[in-house]
């Protein structure tokens, strides 16, 4: 302890201190701070893999620096989580042109998405892709997720996310389907028609409630078939299609047995 | 006792004895005997109206039940109960919370709300299709018109009741039905702002609207509904159930089945059917999860809002009218029209409709008669085209209704459906129209031809002469009574317009244009086939019979295409 007092006054003592003081700040910050998931496990060669799947699959429409074209967006900036969206739900490579991308069955495998993810990542700084934990339903708070949907979500996506029609042939889908960390992510980064709602604006927590309320939605409904949960007009069709021919069934039925 | 002489049989049993110790003290077999002996018409379309009845019925006992559990107050709470999970913690009204409590705490209180608000929909489609059913079958005519105005009156309170007790749960979805009331009020010119204020006791949403909904749903809209539903059964009885043409059947009589036993039998069986299919809908299939649209805010409204199927028309009708240069500013005050002319006008003109049909027929057709026996839709082309171009507009409307579901499941741009069905909604009930009067003239065609000439065999005969024929089979006399016995009415016929001394006749111009509307009723008519008609075509057809008869050797016989007028 002698040998550190009597070097206190050292006239390196402040550059040393500044230096330790800058490297705990760095650390505890790199260990509290939220990690982007893929920003930690991309490597180089994934970036590679990745620029490699782009030019092959993407560079036609997003050009070959991912730049934009007339056809489509720039992807520098939109973020892993976008990539991971688009390609996951099968949205991009796209199919063909229309109102609006819809989702198919998924061109590439995980690895293949997580690579591109990585490569679009490098190209600059954007939403990552949501950690386990981010998108854990059971740990959010359905009451609250409900009060956000209905305020936020369900004038597209229905009250209870069976979906809405929007203008012009776009629809916003339902999301009884929709994984949770494809929720999150859509919600992150916006796609298509789709406002986004960013950290400022719902917080992590409340994505996650957010999610706790339409993953609850998956469990039907305690009353019964669900109809497609589409509100008065698919029971309206169901008074008929169910009630009213069987009831005339039976009219005629009882009215045939003696005349 | 000296009653043997005054009353020979005396009652053993003791169902016996009692209806006599209440016959004595009431003269209630004098009135049971009556109508035990009533004689019904017998057929499957004659329970419709029952199907509404008894659809009625379920609703009554449903609504008491929930009326135990549902507190109609707009006091703030919050929810504490422990299902759902998605309501915990949140404010909300009293009458919201009792609605998913009801729900979820109380012992078969989902089964009720649902078989309730099931219930209603079916009663409101089986009095559209019993509704349907005297309109093309033209029993609205002499004496039953007053009949089809209460029965009218009955549809517009079913519609009344579904209202008011959609509203009652204060959910998002009867909060957006409210607004939209509130807002078709107010468009009406002068008094609109006044009448919102009225109704909601203020601004909308206001505390006071949910209570006085509740009022009028339990109890002014049923008690006007099961008095009318009174007068209704009571004016039936009293002028005699309509029956179908047929054989012996005629505007003096009534061909049918004794009250009791057979009947009241079918009656108390299409009572469970009814019962039973509405249990199985309110136990198997779920509607109105209010917790599922959260507790009214004004700020809120979800995708797919709509009201229940028998007020869609009203919401397509909003949903298809232009917006923009349809709002005019006069002097400082708003006209809406993009509301008025769809809300107001638009279910105006079609009830009006409703209203004044049996009338404006009885004029067009100058017939004072009483009529018991009903039309065959098809006698009647231009009442049936009619009727088909009015449910044309109808479903038109309701479909506008549901533009957004159309949308997306089949795919189709929202903004192009809208503008398909605003055309369609003109186009449509006209080329409804001729095309169901075509098809029904059609038909009255294809009945002379099977009258004058019988069944088709397809038993194709060569003569030796090389002529071929089809053998007909004569049809029977109660094919024939039917397809003969209608009248075919003509246009009016109207005194000429100046009288023998030349002067212009009063009272000409208005017979001038009720003849107009008379010969778009009856210019296009096909005629009955007369006797001598009949006579004629038999003298003809046994000549070919005999020819075929006089043992030429069949050559073809068998199904064939090829037929020949004869």
């Amino acid at each position: 302890m002698k040998a550190l007092a009597a070097r206190r006054h050292h006239r390196a003592a402040p550059v040393v201190l500044l230096l330790l003081a800058l490297l705990v700040t760095g650390g505890v910050y790199a260990v509290l701070a939220p990690s982007p998931a893929t920003a930690d496990t991309a490597s180089v060669e994934d970036i590679e893999t990745g620029y490699k799947l782009f030019q092959a699959n993407c560079a036609t429409c997003h050009g070959p620096n991912a730049e934009g074209t007339s056809q489509a967006p720039s992807l520098v900036g939109v973020g892993a989580a976008s990539v991971d969206f688009q390609v996951s739900t099968g949205r991009m490579p796209m199919q063909m042109n229309g109102p609006q991308a819809d989702d198919k069955p998924r061109q590439m495998n995980e690895e293949q998405t997580a690579a591109l993810a990585a490569y679009v990542a490098s190209l600059g700084p954007g939403p990552a892709i949501p950690t386990e934990e981010q998108v854990d339903a059971s740990k959010g708070d359905p009451s609250s997720g409900a009060r956000l949907f209905w305020t936020n979500c369900a004038m597209c996506h229905n009250a209870v996310g069976a979906g809405g029609a929007l203008s012009e042939g776009k629809w916003a889908p339902e999301l009884h389907d929709v994984s949770e960390r494809n929720i999150y992510n859509a919600m992150v980064t916006g796609p298509q028609s789709m406002p986004v709602f960013n950290d400022a604006n719902i917080t992590p927590e409340e994505k996650r409630d957010i999610i706790a309320y339409i993953v609850e939605q998956r469990d039907g409904s305690a009353g019964g078939l669900t109809l497609g949960s589409l509100g008065p007009v698919s029971e309206g069709i169901w008074t008929w299609v169910v009630g009213m021919v069987l009831l005339i069934g039976a009219a005629v039925w009882i009215g045939a047995k003696s005349s | 006792m000296s009653a043997a002489i005054n009353s020979p049989v005396e009652p053993t049993t003791p169902v016996g004895k009692a209806a006599d110790y209440l016959d004595q003290r009431t003269k209630i077999g004098v009135l049971t005997k009556q109508l035990v002996r009533k004689v019904f018409p017998d057929h499957w379309s004659f329970m419709l109206g029952e199907i509404a009845l008894f659809s009625f019925v379920v609703l009554i006992f449903s609504g008491f039940f929930l009326t135990m559990f549902f507190e109609p107050s707009m006091e703030l709470t919050e929810y504490h109960g422990e299902h759902p999970a998605q309501l915990h913690g949140q404010l909300m009204s009293v009458a919201f919370a009792s609605t998913v409590e009801m729900s979820w705490d109380v012992r078969g209180g989902l089964l009720m709300r649902q078989m309730h608000h099931w219930s209603a929909l079916v009663f409101v489609a089986s009095m559209v299709v019993h509704m349907m059913r005297v309109f093309f079958t033209g029993a609205f005519r002499k004496p039953r018109e007053l009949n089809w105005l209460v029965g009218t009156a009955l549809l517009i309170l079913g519609l009344a009741a579904g209202f008011t007790g959609y509203s009652l749960p204060d959910d998002v979805l009867s909060g957006n039905g409210l607004r939209i009331t509130d807002g078709v009020v107010k468009s009406i010119p002068v008094v609109g702002s006044y009448m919102s204020y009225f109704i909601f006791g203020g601004e909308f949403p206001g505390e006071h609207i949910i209570p006085r909904l509740f009022t009028l749903h339990i109890l002014v809209v049923p008690a006007l509904i099961l008095a009318l539903i009174g007068v209704h059964l009571f004016l039936m009885v009293l002028n005699k159930h309509t029956q179908y043409p047929g054989g012996g059947r005629t505007d003096k009589n009534v061909v049918g089945v004794p009250a009791v036993p057979v009947f009241a039998t079918k009656m108390v069986g299409n009572f469970f059917i009814v019962f039973g299919v509405l249990a199985l809908m309110g136990g198997t299939m779920a509607i109105n999860n209010v917790w599922n649209y959260g507790p009214y805010d004004p700020s809120l409204v979800s995708a797919g809002a709509q009201p229940d199927w028998y007020m869609l028309f009203l919401e397509g009708s909003l949903r298809l009218m232009p917006g923009q240069g349809t709002e005019w500013v006069i002097f400082g005050y708003t006209l809406s029209l993009n509301v008025l002319i769809p809300a107001v006008v638009i279910p105006g003109l079609l009830f009006t409709f409703l209203f004044v049909y049996p009338f404006l027929e009885a004029k067009v057709t100058g017939d004072h008669r009483e009529h018991h026996v009903l039309d065959r839709p098809r006698n009647r082309p231009v009442r049936t085209g009619l009727g088909v171009a009015f449910l044309t507009a109808f479903i038109i409307l309701a479909v506008a209704g549901s533009n957004d579901l159309i949308a997306t499941h089949f795919v189709m741009s929202l903004n192009l459906i809208t503008w398909v069905l605003r055309v369609l909604f003109f186009v449509g009930p006209v080329f409804a129209f001729w095309v169901t009067k075509r098809i029904c003239l059609g038909l009255q065609r294809k009945d002379r031809e099977l009258v004058l000439h019988g069944h088709e065999t397809g038993r194709i005969v060569r003569f030796a002469n090389g002529e071929y024929i089809e053998v007909h089979r004569p049809v029977d006399e109660q094919e024939r009574w039917i397809r003969v016995s209608y009248d075919a009415h003509r246009p009016l016929e109207i005194a000429p317009a100046t009288d023998a001394r030349g002067v212009r006749r009063k009272g000409y111009r208005s017979d001038r244009r009720w003849q107009r509307i008379s010969r778009f009723f009856y210019e296009d008519r096909v005629e009955p086939v007369t006797p001598a008609e009949l006579a004629a075509a038999h003298a003809h057809g046994e000549h070919d019979e005999i020819e075929a008869q006089r043992g030429t050797p069949e050559l073809v016989s068998g199904s064939a295409s090829g037929e020949r007028e004869h």
